[in-house]
């Protein structure tokens, strides 16, 4: 018997049988469309991240004290604005340098309030980051010298203080302490779990004397070129050291920041993909279980094929192909469906969902096989009917 | 083509052939050295009541069987010397099937049952349907290339399944209660038939029967009874 007849016999006991075929696939389609969806947004996570990465600005170098290790505990910062200068005589470029002391606080403007994240910063910042006003000024150099009281609102404060007002020259106050609003920054998005609209940046100076200390929790530095990045985040961290002898600090690049949770990242995406393969192995169980129903109940028919001239191959061929089909025509549609919800939960929620050509290869590869791994099976048992017997069943 | 006696070569001849089941323990000897000679263009009734081996014998003449003991000969080849897929081959080309209980594919069309064994032969697509449709004419079913199965009376399903028999021209047909399921008006016209294909096609055609009457219309019969041939 010819390949292309064989086809045709399969599908077309695919359609004597529509509602039985239908629900034997819909648990490979369900299968398939699971490994799709869940790879889709595991690549798609990835893609957000590294792009949100990528979206603090380039050549990005970050220091900080303690070891850069994901499993190290948070260390306690012996930096301060010493320090920086110290980072700026490195780098050679006070404009390349940026500080960050962050504290929790309520910002109050009238009867509104919000309880959001400080940031004392020098005026370097936007140079260093990527982030744009929308109106206003950024913090000046001479903010910074004098420890003036003003500050720049995200997005998201500047909203539920102000409403629809512009907060330009407006009164609010920080811990209590008065200050004056001279900019808002554009809305710029969350990036690596910290929401950049829900902040306030004042001076660091400024921020010192509200918060009485004189530490630094982390520099940021933008390297002059790529090539000599590492080069320079080595020189800095040395210059810390030999500053705090009994401390350690470490400087990590995006490219490091991007690789440490790309491989995390990855990680899960396999993880799910798994998980989503153990259902359409379910699928794959069901469909054994059917070709063998199947393969009962058309024992007369294989006994007939067999009188007038099948051969055992004939025979397996026709059911296993059955089982392939079964599981291919629902990889397809599993395909589809796992394309569209991908595609409908990017759209409706936060979620990123990135669709991988070789995910859905994958994925009805997998099923193909799934139909040649579970249909074996029953079609050795349909080759090996005997005829007589096949021929005298009811 | 082996020359087994006779000026002619048999379309099958079975000498001494017998055909034991295994049964848990023991074993229950269904055909006890049968020797008989099918000619070309034969027509035989099978005769003997239930249980006399009579399905056996023709289970053996098809080639669906082999037997446990002895020599059997169909269309020149030694069925006990052939593989399965070889026996599989012999069936398609050389034996015709008709069931009592017809055997038609359901959901399948007339056309599509006849041309079944061309399938299994390698015939092309288009070659099938010209061949399995001119053969329903012959049959007088001209009419009901694209009829299902349960679309059919039971004389139509069982003219059906000649054709099906025939369709692979085919050195003899083998019968077994061709009209068991049908009115006796219906089953005459089955059996004439059989009868005027066997004359004008020159198809040996065996029928199995416990019907006297059915088996008296044959040029001879073969009468057996508790796995032997009696006259």
């Amino acid at each position: 018997m010819r390949l292309a007849e064989a086809w045709r016999v399969a599908l077309g006991a695919l359609r004597a049988n529509r509602l039985r075929s239908g629900l034997t696939m819909l648990g490979v389609v369900i299968g398939v469309a699971a490994v799709v969806v869940l790879v889709a947004i595991g690549t798609g996570t990835r893609h957000e991240v590294e792009r949100q990465v990528e979206g603090l600005g380039s050549n990005l170098l970050l220091v900080f004290p303690g070891e850069a290790s994901i499993s190290a505990a948070p260390a306690v910062s012996r930096l301060t604005l010493a320090d920086a200068d110290a980072v700026t005589r490195v780098v050679g470029d006070r404009n390349r340098v940026a500080v960050q002391i962050a504290s929790g606080e309520t910002v109050r403007a009238g009867t509104a309030s919000r309880f959001t994240s400080v940031l004392g910063v020098l005026d370097t910042t936007p140079n260093v980051f990527v982030r744009e006003l929308r109106r206003g000024t950024y913090l000046t150099r001479s903010d910074v010298d004098t420890a003036r009281r003003v500050a720049v609102l995200g997005a998201r404060v500047a909203e539920e203080l102000f409403g629809d007002r512009d907060p330009i020259g407006q009164q609010i106050t920080i811990a209590g302490v008065r200050f004056r609003v001279v900019g808002l920054f554009a809305p710029a998005g969350p990036s690596l779990g910290i929401d950049r609209d829900d902040q306030v940046h004042i001076p660091v100076t400024t921020a010192h004397r509200l918060l009485g200390t004189d530490r630094i929790d982390a520099l940021a530095v933008r390297a002059p070129d790529r090539e000599r990045i590492h080069e320079l985040g080595d020189q800095i961290v040395a210059e810390l050291a030999r500053r705090h002898p009994d401390s350690e600090f470490s400087a990590v690049t995006q490219e490091e920041i991007i690789g440490v949770l790309g491989d995390i990242l990855g990680i899960l995406t396999w993880v799910l993909a798994a998980i989503a393969g153990i259902s359409l192995l379910v699928g794959g169980v069901g469909v054994s279980n059917i070709m063998l129903v199947s393969v009962r109940e058309r024992v007369r028919e294989i006994g007939l094929r067999k009188a007038v001239g099948a051969r055992n191959r004939d025979i397996g061929l026709q059911f296993l192909l059955e089982a392939v089909m079964l599981t291919s025509i629902g990889g397809l549609l599993g395909i589809g469906l796992g394309i569209g919800a991908a595609l409908l939960a990017a759209e409706l929620s936060p979620v990123p969902a990135a669709v991988t050509w070789w995910s859905m290869a994958l994925a009805f590869g997998v099923s193909a096989a799934v139909g040649i791994v579970f249909g074996v099976v029953p079609a050795q048992r349909a080759a090996r009917l005997d005829p007589v017997t096949a021929l005298r069943s009811e | 083509m082996s020359e087994t006696g006779g000026s002619t070569p048999a379309a099958i001849e079975a000498v001494g052939i017998s055909r034991t089941y295994r049964m848990g323990e023991g074993s229950v000897p269904a055909l006890r050295g049968v020797s008989l000679r099918i000619e070309p263009g034969d027509y035989v009734a099978v005769v003997g009541p239930s249980g006399s081996g009579k399905s056996t014998l023709m289970h053996l003449l098809g080639g669906l069987d082999r037997p446990t003991e002895g020599r059997l000969v169909i269309g020149g080849e030694e069925v006990g010397k052939l593989t399965e897929n070889q026996l599989a081959r012999l069936r398609n080309r050389t034996i015709g099937f008709v069931f009592q209980s017809f055997h038609l594919l359901p959901r399948t069309s007339a056309v599509e049952n006849v041309a079944l064994p061309l399938v299994y032969r390698g015939v092309p697509a288009r070659t099938r349907r010209q061949r399995a449709a001119a053969m329903l004419g012959q049959v007088g079913l001209a009419h009901r290339l694209d009829h299902r199965p349960n679309q059919l009376s039971g004389g139509e399903q069982q003219r059906v399944a000649i054709a099906r028999a025939l369709v692979t021209d085919p050195s003899v047909l083998l019968a077994d209660e061709p009209t068991g399921n049908l009115d006796s008006a219906t089953g005459e016209a089955v059996l004439a038939l059989l009868e005027q294909l066997n004359q004008s096609s020159g198809v040996a055609v065996v029928l199995v029967t416990h019907d006297r009457e059915v088996a008296q219309r044959a040029r001879r019969q073969i009468v057996i009874r508790d796995g032997r041939i009696l006259e």
